[in-house]
């Protein structure tokens, strides 16, 4: 099982990478075309700002076009931002990667910015990533931008100012606004069903 | 609901915990990987390690030391102490600590806050502020450990590194710090009222009547602890249970 973290940004991508290795799987940070051939699943990091990300994946955009549906794609934090069509965080909007249809906004002045630490996760029945984790766990996060949208692919929610997906699923590509690297042993589940996916 | 955060902190030298876990059979009470293991076991939300050492190949042993604890623990943590450039954070978080925390050089160089928040992202910048009460209403930034006053007054400079992009604020309280005598309140609360970012109240936990009061009358979004953790005055997971009691959200493993 090999697992490709693609290195767009500056951060912390070391605990992803280590954590799916704790799983068994070969994990490898790369940001070249060819891994995406060996690649059985695709990770797009929660690490560095979306303006930074989106001009860095602008290289490998073709190569990521050509496994949406056929190989799973995790985004996580900033990751799960990106499949949407626009994000505000920067100011000026920036495109995303436009595979959901959605954009990703500021959370409410009304809260704290970040969002930082252990919320929960509500309604997760249908989601794939969230099966066996009890409905209103805890788990870990740190953003001030959230992606809105609504219907199908959001699999699960958080409330923080507003209520915002914390999970959305849709034709292979998976996203947790969380960091399930960081969420302890309901993030492990997280990671181990993304597996199982990914072996199917 | 976002529950409030229980943060132990360790103290290390050359790679080795000085100030840790006193009270179980460790193998080795020296070794920050197990020191960890045992407090995310314990229900910690996060962790924070302040590197004391003064060696020259600091940034090498905080580097290994990161790299090691990163590949056992599955909960985010902090790493702060001598950190002064944008190299010294980027090899930190690269080795896969998720926050560095800045003390001294946010002071000497505010500069150093608005780049590292703009490269890295805000909520990976933790401001540490170390202040002591000048009179009623008052609190004075210190810097080096505590040792130099800077004539900052502590709500301006924590308003100062909001809007610089620090993520988070760590605010400790000198006059309180080691005495157990409970965290200064009225500090916590007037920088957590005057600021939109989180704040972690640091210095003085006791008793868990101390974290309950500066989570809910001082506005704290986390508490940071050591000392009390470390001899097993209580635990994690009892201190949990007595805030859950009160009313306090947290976060049940």
């Amino acid at each position: 099982m090999k697992v490709v973290v693609l290195d767009y940004a500056v951060g912390n991508v070391f605990s992803i990478v280590n954590a799916f290795r704790r799983l068994g799987a070969d994990a490898v940070l790369s940001f070249k075309a060819g891994a995406f051939d060996s690649a059985d699943a695709v990770v797009l990091p929660g690490v560095g700002s979306y303006p930074a990300a989106m001009s860095r994946l602008e290289t490998l955009r073709s190569y990521l076009d050509g496994i949406v549906g056929s190989k799973p794609i995790l985004g996580i934090c900033l990751g799960l931002q990106l499949f949407f069509e626009e994000s505000l965080e920067g100011g000026a909007p920036v495109r995303g990667l436009g595979y959901l249809s959605g954009r990703v906004v500021p959370l409410p002045p009304s809260v704290k910015r970040p969002h930082m630490g252990w919320n929960q996760v509500f309604n997760i029945g249908s989601s794939e990533l969230l099966e066996g984790v009890p409905d209103g766990s805890f788990f870990y996060f740190a953003h001030s931008f959230y992606a809105s949208t609504s219907g199908e692919p959001v699999k699960a929610f958080t409330d923080y100012g507003v209520r915002f997906p914390s999970v959305v699923e849709s034709g292979g590509l998976y996203g947790t606004q969380f960091h399930p690297e960081k969420s302890g042993r309901v993030g492990r589940i997280v990671l181990e069903n993304f597996l199982r996916i990914a072996r199917r | 609901m976002l529950a409030k955060r229980i943060i132990p902190c360790l103290d290390v030298k050359d790679g080795r915990v000085v100030k840790g876990i006193k009270f179980r059979n460790l193998r080795d009470a020296g070794d920050p990987v197990e020191q960890a293991a045992i407090y995310e076991e314990q229900g910690a939300d996060e962790l924070v390690f302040l590197d004391i050492s003064a060696s020259i190949d600091k940034r090498r042993t905080v580097v290994e030391l990161v790299r090691r604890v990163a590949e056992v623990l599955f909960i985010p943590f902090t790493v702060g102490g001598g950190i002064r450039t944008v190299e010294d954070i980027y090899s930190v978080l690269r080795a896969g600590a998720d926050k560095v925390s800045i003390n001294t050089a946010a002071v000497q160089s505010p500069k150093l806050v608005e780049e590292a928040s703009a490269e890295f992202g805000s909520q990976c910048i933790v401001v540490a502020i170390d202040a002591a009460r000048l009179e009623a209403e008052s609190w004075e930034v210190y810097i080096y450990s505590g040792t130099r006053p800077t004539g900052l007054n502590a709500v301006e400079w924590a308003r100062k590194v909001e809007e610089l992009g620090a993520g988070e604020i760590l605010l400790t309280s000198i006059d309180a710090d080691g005495t157990q005598r409970g965290y200064d309140v009225e500090l916590t609360r007037r920088v957590s009222e005057s600021v939109s970012i989180p704040v972690i109240a640091s210095g003085g936990a006791g008793t868990p009547f101390h974290v309950y009061q500066v989570l809910t009358e001082g506005r704290a979004d986390a508490a940071l602890m050591a000392s009390v953790l470390h001899y097993g005055m209580f635990t994690v997971r009892g201190l949990k249970k007595y805030l859950r009691e009160r009313g306090v959200p947290v976060r049940t493993a």
